[in-house]
């Protein structure tokens, strides 16, 4: 028995919608999933007229479906954006270089300038050989940390007002669980921001505008609206802690679908009690980025790997930084516990 | 069970019987310590309950919540200084006939929670779910804030009440003495008598309270401890059983909370510190903060749950995403019900606020999910979204409705509810 979209009434619904059940037709659809964007990016004061604004792009489905939306809305709501594609080549083989095949399609397709900057070029390491010596278990904590500070390099050679990414809400409700589950109250309190304070040298604010859509929505929108993006999960995620997470709000999700948007409201209406210790923001000695540490985590990750000691900067290692600051070498023990990885 | 081929590490005497944390083998004597010190200090630390207060134990016949109430016979029957300074009562709620278990069924576990009960000495209730429905008002307060565990009023009372306790009068020692050789189960008039003599030759009143709760220790031990010990046993049996036959034991995603009991167990085993972390960060927190200022009004709190509305936030924020959502899915179904003259169903709703008179919250529509919503904090909307009809809703939500809100075309609304609910 077909039903009838319940936006329109007139045409046949062909999809029901993950986030409220409710039945619509293709083009109720997208209307209803750019608008919720356009009404997230209003609200939340997201861009400002006349900003040079860079769209991380990966290639997968969720950059791809925010730069083809962002395109769409700037245009449609005249926002008045200079938009443009940014894209971090971390050097993974058979991955990432595929993923970039299809970066370059979309930089057709929408018609948008794209910069790629690489791993390799800024660190000289790719992720690859990062895995030869670190292995399996902790790889995505370099990998996430360099591509942060890759974004704002090359969004800063770039010269542009304002990064936006493609996290989603299913990526900011898992982040919500994760940092319960490890006790990370800063990161707490921060990761339901929708944008970074724009405060500080070096430090260009990045906002998320489909932080409130569902990652289901964002396939479907991708699928119906047959857009090209690269499907392929990365090769080294599947022991990431995040896994759990993920696999826990998924089965959330199937039992209440709006367990998603709940997680996040969740996240966004806890607050910290009095007198318990954060950290302080500072900035880094070595690079200047910002830090709540001596160093930041990108110049001790990267010290790790030089020096051969994959485990710095994986754990608390923080008496050991002013050691490294000075260029000192460590002791025989010291180097030992640094050394030791499980693959 | 494995055998475990190891001393304990507390007493490093006893074998071990269990593993507890990443690696610490317990015998079972230090285990039961452990436990027993473990609760006590939750009760001191958090100090929340002050001597000589009533407390009410919730049990569920369940293996967590009878430990619960083993540990506070235990904790009671201790000598006076250590013993516990509250007063316990014992809850039941018989929720069999949300289940779907059979009066039968019900009828046995009751019978098998009161003999329980009642052996402990304690008042009980054993109440059912369904007398919610007919409990005249909410019997629900809000709780108290956040309770400062450096707050000096606690320790004070505390010390009061132990100096009202030594406050004696020789007249106190008589009765109590009589009141003793009630108590002492081989009672005689010799044994009185001797009892009587022991108590004149002592001089002072510090050494008859104290010779006093010797005995009395002494006596209340004996009886108890056979109960106890021979009982505890019996009572986990018990347990046991209750347990099994009330609940249906079902599948992992047959509930969020079975979900997330078995995801946090399941990633404990791989990562040890997974409960403790979890545990230590939610004592950081807290959800919505009441208004700190003296001028603020103060915050409303849900109809149904009493904690403070959290649907009041920014327009950037996930509740109002979700409104936003509703809104763009079914607009026109929202207006095609309407009788009221056209109104853009965008404003009327997503402020959060009951509308005037024409809007879609009028009278002469049935009261609905809609004008219920606005009174309740984010949660217990999610649950009231499942409910089939609200004409069956408790009539302690229509009182509420009716002192809560202001708007004439709510007190037609509320009045609707207020005749259904009587007809039915």
């Amino acid at each position: 028995m077909p039903v009838q979209c319940s936006n329109c009434v007139q045409r046949r619904a062909v999809l029901k919608r993950p986030k409220t059940g409710h039945s619509l037709c293709k083009d109720c659809f997208f209307w209803a999933f750019e608008e919720e964007i356009h009404q997230t990016i209003v609200s939340a004061g997201l861009f400002n007229r006349g900003e040079t604004v860079a769209i991380g792009a990966s290639g997968g489905k969720d950059s791809t479906v925010l730069a083809h939306v962002m395109k769409v809305l700037n245009e449609r709501y005249g926002y008045g954006l200079d938009l443009l594609l940014l894209s971090v080549d971390e050097g993974i083989t058979g991955y990432r270089d595929d993923s970039l095949e299809t970066v370059k399609r979309n930089q057709q397709q929408y018609e948008l300038p794209l910069k790629i900057v690489s791993y390799e070029e800024l660190y000289g390491w790719t992720m690859d050989a990062i895995v030869k010596q670190v292995g399996l278990k902790n790889n995505c904590t370099f990998c996430g940390v360099f591509r942060r500070q890759a974004l704002d390099r090359g969004a800063m050679m770039l010269k542009v007002d304002r990064i936006c990414t493609g996290h989603n809400a299913d990526d900011v409700a898992e982040t919500v669980l994760m940092n319960v589950l490890r006790g990370d109250i800063a990161r707490l309190r921060r990761c339901t921001s929708i944008s970074t304070a724009s405060d500080g040298e070096g430090a260009i604010p990045r906002c998320k505008p489909l932080k409130y859509a569902y990652e289901k929505e964002i396939v479907l929108y991708a699928y119906f609206k047959k857009l090209d993006y690269f499907s392929t999960e990365c090769i080294y995620s599947p022991n990431a802690y995040r896994g759990h997470a993920r696999t826990f709000l998924k089965d959330l999700e199937s039992i209440r679908p709006s367990s998603i948007i709940d997680v996040i409201h969740s996240g966004e209406t806890l607050s910290i009690k009095e007198g318990v210790k954060m950290p302080v923001q500072g900035t880094c000695s070595r690079c200047g980025y910002i830090s709540s540490q001596a160093l930041c985590k990108s110049c001790v990750l990267l010290e790790g790997l030089n020096r051969g000691l994959p485990k710095l900067g994986i754990g608390k290692h923080h008496r050991l930084h002013g050691k490294i600051l000075a260029q000192e070498s460590l002791t025989e023990q010291e180097e030992k516990k640094l050394k030791a990885v499980d693959f | 069970m494995f055998r475990l081929n190891r001393k304990c590490m507390k007493c490093k005497e006893g074998t071990a019987v269990l593993i507890i944390r990443v690696n610490d083998a317990f015998c079972r004597s230090c285990f039961k310590e452990y436990f027993i010190h473990k609760f006590r200090a939750m009760l001191g630390k958090n100090r929340v309950i002050f001597p000589q207060e009533k407390v009410l134990l919730a049990v569920s016949g369940g293996a967590a919540s009878c430990s619960m109430l083993s540990q506070v016979q235990e904790g009671l029957s201790r000598e006076a200084p250590k013993k516990f300074r509250f007063v316990p009562g014992i809850i039941y709620i018989d929720d069999g006939g949300a289940c779907g278990r059979s009066a039968e069924e019900r009828q046995r576990s009751n019978a098998l929670l009161k003999s329980i009960f009642t052996e402990t000495g304690f008042t009980y209730f054993i109440v059912s779910l369904e007398q919610v429905f007919s409990l005249p008002t909410s019997v629900l307060v809000p709780g108290t804030s956040d309770p400062d565990p450096s707050n000096p009023s606690y320790k004070q009372a505390v010390d009061q009440y132990i100096k009202e306790k030594q406050t004696l009068t020789e007249e106190n020692v008589a009765s109590a003495v009589a009141q003793l050789s009630i108590a002492d189960s081989a009672y005689s008039p010799e044994r009185k008598l001797a009892l009587e003599r022991l108590f004149s030759s002592m001089k002072t009143l510090t050494a008859k309270e104290d010779m006093l709760q010797t005995l009395r220790s002494v006596f209340s031990k004996l009886l108890y401890s056979f109960c106890f010990y021979f009982l505890s046993f019996l009572r986990y049996v018990i347990a046991v059983l209750v347990i099994l036959t009330a609940i249906d034991i079902t599948h992992d995603k047959a509930s969020i909370q079975r979900l997330t009991e078995s995801f946090v167990t399941n990633l404990q085993s791989d990562f040890p510190s997974t409960v403790s972390t979890i545990y230590r960060t939610s004592e950081k927190l807290h959800t919505v903060m009441p208004p700190q200022s003296q001028t603020a009004e103060p915050a409303s709190k849900c109809l149904l749950c009493h904690c403070t509305l959290d649907t009041k936030v920014d327009k950037a924020s996930a509740f109002h995403a979700t409104l936003v959502s509703e809104q763009l899915s079914q607009i026109k179904l929202q207006d095609s019900s309407l009788d009221a003259p056209a109104q853009s169903a965008e404003q009327c709703c997503t402020e959060g606020q009951g509308c005037g008179p024409g809007g879609c919250c009028s009278s002469n529509r049935l009261p609905s999910h809609q004008d219920l919503k606005m009174l309740l904090c984010y949660s217990c909307r999610l649950t009231i979204k499942d409910m089939v009809s609200l004409r069956k809703a408790p009539h302690s939500w229509v009182q509420s409705l009716r002192v809560l809100h202001s708007s004439n075309s709510f007190y037609d609304v509320v009045d609707d509810m207020a005749s259904q609910q009587f007809h039915m």
